[in-house]
C-alpha cells in the first residue's frame, strides 16, 4: 500500500482527530501516573465501557439514519432487571437473556413503526419509550437485584475469560464489545442495509425517489437500536451481576457523546461504527484519568466531556463548511 | 427512429377537490426529445408523478414497449424501464458519486457489497455518457452539474427505456447547460425516448423533437417543433390567442424619470462581493440589473438591503447619508427585498397565506402591536384581488400554491409595508408564463404609482423589456449603464461580453 497516495477525505478528518485525542489521553495518563499503562487498566477499560459500547452502536445506528434514540438507558435497566428477575425466579439464564433480547428489539421495532407510520418525530416517540421502559422496570422489580446462578458466577466470569496471567484476565464483556464493533461496521459498510441507513439520514426525500425502503429501513434501524440497547442491558448483567431499575440513567446521552465525538454527525448520513468505539473509549479514558488523579470529585468526568463535545461539534461544523465553500 | 416506447392513454389523476390530470394522451418515441410544456399548475409535474410511481394514477393506460404498466413506486417505475432526473438533484449528498449511480442496485456477494464492482459499473455509465469523473468523490462536493449529470448516470444505468428529465437545467449556467445537452443528444442517438420539461423556451427549442402541451390537467395538443413557432406554444400555454401575446410583449415602455434621486451610493464596496459601486435610484423608475449568474447581482440587493455591511463607500436617501445595518433599518427607511430564492429565503412554508403576507408589516410595526385580524383579512383580500393570487382562501398554506402564486404573496407581504424602494431579485424564476406576465404588468403598475424599483433578472429580453436603465455587472462590477434607446437585449449581451480594456 502506498502511503503518499493516503488522502483522507474531509469526513474522516473528525475521527481521525478523535483517534488522536484518544491516544494523547492514553500517553498523557501513562505520563502523569504510574501503573496507568498496565494491561489491567487497558483492559478494565474495554470490560468496563463494554456496556456503553454495545449501547451505543446501536445509537450510531439511529443517528445515521436522521433519528435519535432517547431511550437506550432505559431499555439497558428494564433488561437488566427482568433477566435478574426471570433468573431469580427460577428461569434458566438463557431463555432470559433470549427474552430480554427479543424484548429490545420488539420495543425498538415499536417505536420505528410509530415514527414510521404516524411520521411522528423519533424525538418525542423515543422520549416516550424511555418513560415506558423505565417504568416497565420498576413494575418487574422495585430495587437493585442481584443475580445468584452458576451460569453468571462461573461460566460467564471464568469459563469465557481469557486469562493472560495468573491474576489478570480479559472479560467476556471485552470481546462482546469488539464483536459488536466489528459487525456493526460491516453491517454499515457492507450491507444494503447500511447504505440504506446513511443514505436515509442523509436525505429521505432523495431516498425514497432512488427507490430506498425508506419504511423497512426506518423500522428496521429502531429495531436494531432496541436490540442493541438490550444486548447492552446483557453484558451490563454480566458485569455487575446485578440489575437494577434505577440505574443506567443518561446512558443514552453518554451514547449519543461517544458517537458524536467518534465522528457522527448527530443530523445524520455521515458517522462510522469504528469512531463510536474510540468515542467511547475517550469517555471512558476520562473517568479512568479522574480516578488516578484521586482528589478531584468524580463529576469532573462530566465536565471534560463536555467541553470535549463542544470542541468536536465546532470541528464538524468547520469541516462541513469547508465543504461547502 | 421514432418507434413510439411509452404510450399513455386517458391518464387521470384526482386529488381531494382537484383534477390534476383530466384524461390525458402522451406519447414518447424512441430517439426522440418530447417537450412537455404548460404553465404551472398544467399538470406537468403529476403526469410524470403518475409516471414515475410517485402518485399512482387513478385512470388510464400506460405502456412501455408494448407491455403495461402500473408504478406504485419510483422503483417500480424503473423496473419497467422509466428513469427520471428531477428538477433538484435527488441523490444523497454524503455518499460517493459511485455509491449515488449504485444504491439499492449494488451487486453483492454473500451479502457483502462489491465496492470494487459498484465503481466499475459507476465509470461505465459515466463512459457512455461520455464523462469521466472520481467516483470516489463525495456527491455534495461536486458542482450542481456535475451532480445533475450524476443523476442522469445513475438514471440510465438500468436499462431504462424512457428517460424523463423534470426541469434539470433551472440551476445550471449557460456553459453547463451545453453539457447536459450534450448528454442528452447522446442518449437520445442510443434510442432512448427522453421526455424533458422546462420553463425555458430557448432551450426547449434547441432540444426537443416534438412538444405537448398540457393546460389545466388536459392535453392541448402535440406538435412537431418545426410547426410550433414560439408565440403559438407561448398562446396554446396561457390559453390566449397570438394577438394577446402579441399584445404583451410590445408594451410600450416610458422613458426614465428625471429628477432628485431616491437613493444613490458612491463607491459603495464589499470585500469577494461587490467592486466599487455608483448607483442612482429613482422614482418612478424601474432600474434592471443585468449580468451573468455570480456576477455580483445579488449581492448589491444584499448590500443595498443591509443583509451585508459594506466594506466602503456611502450611500444617501434623499440626499442624506444613511447605514443600514440590518435589513429592519432598511425597512424602516422605506425598502423592500424579495430574495431570489423563493423557497428557502422568502416563503414561510408551513404559514399560511395570511400570515406570509403581513409578517413583513408586523415586523415593521413591532412585535407588541399585533395587526388586528379584521386589518390583516382585508390587506389579504385585496392584494389577493389586486394582484391575481389564486388561492382557496387565506387560510391555505402556502406551501401549496404554484410558484407564481407563492411569489405574488411574497411580492404583496412587501407592498404592505409600503415601500418606496422595492427590489425584486429573479422574481419571476421557475413561474409560469401567466404568472409571470402579471408580475410584469404589476412592476410597470407600480413604477407608475412613484416606486423606484430595482429588477434583477438573468434573462436580458426580459430585462431589457421591464427596465428604464440597466446597469450590467461583471465580475462583481458595473461595467455599463444603459439608458434610453440602448436599453435592448442586445446592448446588455455587448456589455455582458465585451472585452475588458487593458
Amino acid at each position: 500500500m502506498n502511503l503518499a497516495k493516503f488522502r483522507p477525505s474531509a469526513r474522516l478528518w473528525p475521527v481521525l482527530a478523535s483517534l488522536g485525542v484518544l491516544i494523547l489521553l492514553y500517553a498523557g495518563g501513562c505520563l502523569l501516573f504510574e501503573n496507568f499503562g498496565s494491561l489491567r487498566v487497558l483492559i478494565n477499560l474495554f470490560g468496563d465501557n463494554a456496556f456503553l459500547g454495545v449501547a451505543a452502536v446501536g445509537a450510531t445506528f439511529v443517528i445515521l439514519s436522521g433519528g435519535i434514540d432517547l431511550s437506550v438507558g432505559a431499555v439497558v435497566a428494564f433488561t437488566g432487571v427482568l433477566i435478574a428477575s426471570l433468573i431469580g425466579h427460577g428461569q434458566p439464564p438463557l431463555l432470559a437473556i433470549g427474552l430480554a433480547l427479543g424484548f429490545g428489539a420488539g420495543f425498538g421495532a415499536l417505536m420505528g413503526a410509530l415514527i414510521h407510520l404516524y411520521a411522528l418525530p423519533p424525538f418525542l416517540v423515543t422520549l416516550g419509550g424511555m418513560f415506558l421502559a423505565r417504568g416497565l422496570a420498576f413494575v418487574v422489580h422495585p430495587e437493585s437485584l442481584s443475580i445468584d446462578h452458576p451460569f453468571y458466577g462461573e461460566f460467564i466470569s471464568q469459563t469465557l475469560s481469557v486469562p493472560v496471567s495468573r491474576r489478570l484476565a480479559i472479560p467476556f464483556t471485552a470481546f462482546a464489545l469488539i464483536a459488536v464493533v466489528l459487525a456493526g461496521a460491516a453491517l454499515a459498510r457492507w450491507s444494503r442495509f447500511g447504505r440504506n441507513v446513511l443514505a436515509l439520514g442523509s436525505s429521505e426525500s432523495s431516498a425514497r425517489l432512488m427507490g430506498v425502503p425508506i419504511g423497512s429501513t426506518k423500522i428496521l434501524v429502531y429495531t436494531l437500536g432496541g436490540f442493541l440497547s438490550a444486548l447492552g442491558g446483557v453484558v451490563a448483567t454480566f458485569y455487575m451481576q446485578s440489575g437494577n431499575p434505577a440505574s443506567f440513567v443518561g446512558l443514552e446521552l453518554d451514547a449519543i457523546a461517544a458517537a458524536v465525538i467518534g465522528g457522527t454527525l448527530l443530523r445524520g448520513g455521515v458517522g462510522y461504527i469504528p469512531g463510536t468505539l474510540v468515542g467511547v473509549l475517550i469517555l471512558g479514558l476520562i473517568q479512568t484519568l479522574v480516578i488516578f488523579q484521586g482528589t478531584l470529585n468524580s463529576w469532573w468526568t462530566r465536565i471534560a466531556v463536555g467541553g470535549l463535545l463542544f470542541v468536536f461539534i465546532v470541528l464538524q461544523q468547520l469541516t462541513a463548511r469547508r465543504r461547502v465553500g | 427512429m421514432s418507434a413510439p416506447i411509452l404510450v399513455c392513454r386517458g391518464l387521470t389523476k384526482r386529488f381531494p377537490g382537484v383534477v390534476a390530470l383530466d384524461g390525458v394522451d402522451f406519447c414518447a418515441r424512441g430517439g426522440e426529445v418530447h417537450a412537455l410544456m404548460g404553465e404551472n399548475g398544467a399538470g406537468k409535474s403529476t403526469l410524470i408523478k403518475a409516471l414515475t410511481g410517485v402518485h399512482p394514477r387513478d385512470a388510464g393506460q400506460a405502456e412501455v414497449d408494448g407491455r403495461p404498466v402500473h408504478p406504485r413506486s419510483p422503483r417500480e417505475a424503473e423496473a419497467a424501464g422509466i428513469s427520471t432526473v428531477y428538477q433538484e438533484v435527488n441523490l444523497i449528498p454524503d455518499l460517493s458519486v459511485a455509491e449515488n449511480i449504485c444504491l439499492g442496485r449494488q451487486r453483492t456477494r454473500l451479502g457483502f457489497i462489491r465496492w470494487g464492482d459498484a465503481r466499475t459499473r459507476a465509470r461505465a455509465a459515466l463512459a457512455r455518457l461520455g464523462l469521466e469523473l472520481d467516483v470516489e468523490r463525495t456527491l455534495s462536493e461536486c458542482s450542481i452539474a456535475v451532480q445533475q449529470l450524476v443523476a442522469i448516470a445513475r438514471a440510465t444505468d438500468i436499462d431504462a427505456r424512457v428517460l424523463i428529465l423534470d426541469e434539470p437545467t433551472s440551476s445550471l449556467d449557460a456553459g453547463e447547460v451545453a453539457q447536459l445537452f450534450a448528454v442528452v443528444r447522446r442518449l437520445r442517438d442510443q434510442g432512448l425516448a427522453i421526455v424533458f420539461v422546462s420553463h425555458f423556451l430557448d432551450q426547449v427549442y434547441a432540444l426537443a423533437d416534438r412538444i405537448t402541451v398540457l393546460r389545466n390537467g388536459r392535453l392541448v395538443g402535440e406538435f412537431p417543433v418545426a410547426e410550433l413557432p414560439r408565440l403559438q406554444l407561448v398562446a396554446h400555454m396561457m390559453g390566449r390567442s397570438v394577438d394577446e401575446v402579441e399584445a404583451l410583449r410590445h408594451r410600450e415602455r416610458p422613458a426614465a424619470a428625471p429628477g432628485e434621486p431616491l437613493l444613490s451610493t458612491r463607491g459603495l464596496t464589499r470585500r469577494h462581493a461587490v467592486l466599487p459601486l455608483d448607483l442612482e435610484l429613482r422614482r418612478g423608475e424601474v432600474l434592471g440589473l443585468g449580468g451573468l449568474l455570480g456576477s455580483g447581482r445579488t449581492e448589491v440587493a444584499r448590500l443595498l438591503f443591509g443583509l451585508d455591511r459594506a466594506d466602503a463607500g456611502e450611500t444617501r436617501l434623499e440626499g442624506r447619508p444613511v447605514s443600514f445595518h440590518s435589513p429592519a433599518d432598511a425597512m424602516r427607511a422605506g425598502l423592500a427585498l424579495t430574495p431570489e430564492d423563493r423557497k428557502t429565503q422568502a416563503i414561510l412554508p408551513n404559514l399560511t397565506v395570511r400570515e406570509n403576507l403581513v409578517v413583513a408589516l408586523q415586523a415593521r410595526r413591532g412585535l407588541w402591536k399585533q395587526i388586528p385580524r379584521a386589518e390583516q383579512d382585508r390587506l389579504v383580500a385585496d392584494f389577493t384581488r389586486a394582484l391575481g393570487i389564486k388561492t382557496s382562501g387565506p387560510e391555505q398554506l402556502i406551501r401549496n400554491l404554484s410558484g407564481g402564486n407563492q411569489q405574488k404573496v411574497i411580492l404583496a407581504r412587501w407592498l404592505a409595508t409600503e415601500p418606496r424602494l422595492l427590489i425584486l431579485d429573479e422574481p419571476t424564476r421557475g413561474i409560469d408564463v401567466g404568472a409571470q406576465a402579471d408580475i410584469e404588468r404589476l412592476l410597470a403598475k407600480l413604477r407608475d404609482e412613484g416606486l423606484a424599483i430595482v429588477f434583477i433578472c438573468a434573462d436580458t429580453a426580459e430585462l431589457s423589456r421591464n427596465s428604464q436603465r440597466i446597469a450590467v455587472l461583471r465580475d462583481h462590477a458595473k461595467v455599463a449603464e444603459l439608458t434610453g434607446s440602448d436599453v435592448n437585449e442586445q446592448a446588455v449581451m455587448r456589455a455582458i461580453a465585451r472585452e475588458t480594456a487593458a
